[in-house]
């Protein structure tokens, strides 16, 4: 599905991205996991296209993308949940919601979007999505703009961060959701473990390369943490 | 024969075009009065809204018995005589109680050379515990290089326990406007003032707000979002002045694009210890961040910028 080809990307004398190859294949639940700095983010913004390498190639689904627009990647089915969500004015999350799933959605189509993300819908649809509200309320909508997509692959930056008053099972529940209904793949870049156990496969970065990248508990033996199982990882990991 | 009666239909279609872009498709329900090129031409009263022409004939007095509940009134004006310098006195007396909706707006269609201008100055006189809601659209089209201006003014005087909360929005088409808003508020008054502006090409929108909170609990917030693009210009002026225990608030937030041009100047005075005194401005370009998320979402560059824009307008 996705394959990254001698990745560059350097920035103030500094090799963010260090020839980095990648093959990810379709159905996948992967984590790319590291220290903070290892280039992670990066590498996500740059299958999306927020950033553009230096040299190398991007090929999604049998196609170079490595110049196509960010517009471009997200109708081809590519999919970004951002670290940092951002805030807009006037902008509603309805709105929000019914651009991400460019389809008709009825308010009560919206609403169990949200509510499958822990927010009371009706609280929250027709709010502006601006600093009134909370980061973990912007993480959560930021993370139901994506599983409303259906994107072939969906790519979530640190998508934990701040949900402290969700639980993590109900995060896992929205990434199987979210798989189960696209058969796509799914990227998430993580420094949790609960995340990290469930995975089918792991990136390990360090200093802008791939340290290592394997089976979940093969990566997870050599960071000495043992492997959960979920309908993710289809319960081999038992 | 045959030419001036299309002639004439194809002038009422505008006509009617402009009154529903300023006022809406209900216009003629409830109580109304239309006025086109410098004269009111279409008047309803009801039983508790009573509109008579001024003595002199420079406008209407509006007048709403004390107790009126959710009755709306409808005072357009529309301009399509090119060259045309148009001046009203309209003044709205709200009785004991009332609760009102005010839509007025001003749309002008000029395809010709000369400048079309409407000078529309309203005043609200609000007795203890009246409320209103006033809603004001300014709107210009027209194939013509003569210019489309629209000065509106609004005096306000809300005595105690009276609210007026307007919303005024100029989207289209006026190439100049000056627009100013005085108000004196009263105890335990509440003024809440939203203006929207678009401006483009070489359009010129000036706003002023000025007003004194003279008694305690007086109140007034202002919002104003406005989008400048091309060469157009604007000018943000506000003074509050707080004489007593009170509270002001102001937020102005404009989005800059092109070769636009934005001031803002606010002013707030406390005369008194107890005044509580906000101003927040805000002028910038659009957050690439916003066109970033946007275009995530399958949006063009393009089509983000037009989907922010929207929503901050909106």
């Amino acid at each position: 599905m996705l394959e990254l080809k001698h990745i560059m990307f350097e920035r103030d004398n500094k090799k963010i991205l260090n020839d980095i190859n990648l093959t990810i294949d379709t159905g996948k639940f992967i984590a790319i996991t590291g220290q903070n700095g290892s280039g992670k983010s990066t590498l996500a913004k740059i299958i999306m296209g927020i950033e553009k390498p230096d040299s190398g190639q991007v090929i999604f689904e049998g196609q170079d993308i490595t110049n196509k627009t960010i517009d471009e990647r997200a109708r081809m089915g590519i999919g970004f949940a951002f670290q940092q969500p951002v805030k807009f004015k006037g902008i509603t999350v309805l709105d929000l919601i019914r651009l991400s799933a460019n389809r008709k959605m009825n308010k009560k189509e919206a609403c169990d979007i949200l509510s499958t993300v822990g927010l009371c819908a009706n609280e929250y649809i027709d709010r502006e999505v601006n600093g009134s509200l909370s980061g973990g309320e912007l993480k959560r909508i930021e993370i139901a703009l994506l599983a409303v997509r259906d994107a072939k692959l969906c790519i979530f930056d640190e998508p934990e961060a701040g949900i402290d008053l969700w639980s993590f099972q109900n995060l896992i529940e929205v990434f199987e959701n979210i798989q189960e209904r696209t058969k796509g793949t799914t990227l998430i870049i993580s420094h949790q473990e609960r995340i990290l156990k469930i995975a089918d496969e792991i990136i390990l970065m360090r200093n802008g390369k791939i340290q290592k990248t394997g089976k979940a508990e093969e990566v997870l033996a050599e960071m000495n943490v043992k492997p959960h199982c979920c309908k993710l990882n289809k319960g081999t990991k038992c | 024969m045959l030419r001036e009666e299309t002639n004439k239909a194809y002038m009422e279609k505008i006509e009617e075009n402009l009154l529903e872009t300023i006022a809406g498709d209900d216009v003629r329900t409830g109580a109304y009065n239309i006025r086109k090129n410098g004269k009111g031409v279409e008047r309803q009263i009801t039983e508790n809204v009573k509109i008579e022409t001024k003595k002199d004939g420079t406008g209407i007095d509006i007048y709403v018995k004390e107790n009126t509940k959710f009755e709306i009134v409808h005072i357009p004006v529309i301009i399509t005589q090119s060259g045309l310098k148009d001046v009203v006195y309209n003044d709205f007396y709200i009785g004991k109680n009332a609760n009102v909706v005010i839509v007025a707006g001003c749309g002008i269609h000029n395809d010709e050379h000369n400048d079309s201008q409407h000078d529309g100055i309203h005043r609200f006189f609000l007795e203890e515990g009246a409320k209103v809601r006033y809603y004001e659209k300014h709107y210009g089209e027209g194939k013509g290089d003569g210019k489309r201006i629209l000065n509106p003014v609004t005096e306000v005087e809300l005595k105690e326990g009276s609210s007026l909360e307007m919303e005024s929005v100029q989207i289209k088409g006026v190439d100049s406007t000056i627009r100013e808003t005085r108000g004196k508020v009263y105890k335990d008054g509440n003024l809440v003032v939203t203006e929207k502006i678009l401006t483009a090409g070489t359009q010129l929108a000036k706003t002023v707000f000025d007003v004194d909170l003279e008694e305690e609990g007086a109140s007034v917030k202002v919002t104003s979002r406005s989008v400048a693009t091309e060469n157009s210009k604007q000018q943000f002026e506000s003074k509050i002045v707080g004489n007593t225990k009170c509270f002001g608030h102001v937020e102005c937030d404009a989005i800059i694009k092109d070769n636009a041009k934005v001031t803002a100047i606010p002013e707030i005075i406390a005369n008194n210890v107890d005044a509580n005194l906000i101003h927040e401005a805000a002028i910038g370009k659009i957050a690439g961040e916003q066109l970033i998320k946007l275009m995530t979402l399958g949006l063009s560059e393009k089509e983000a910028e037009e989907k922010i824009i929207e929503g901050f307008l909106k």
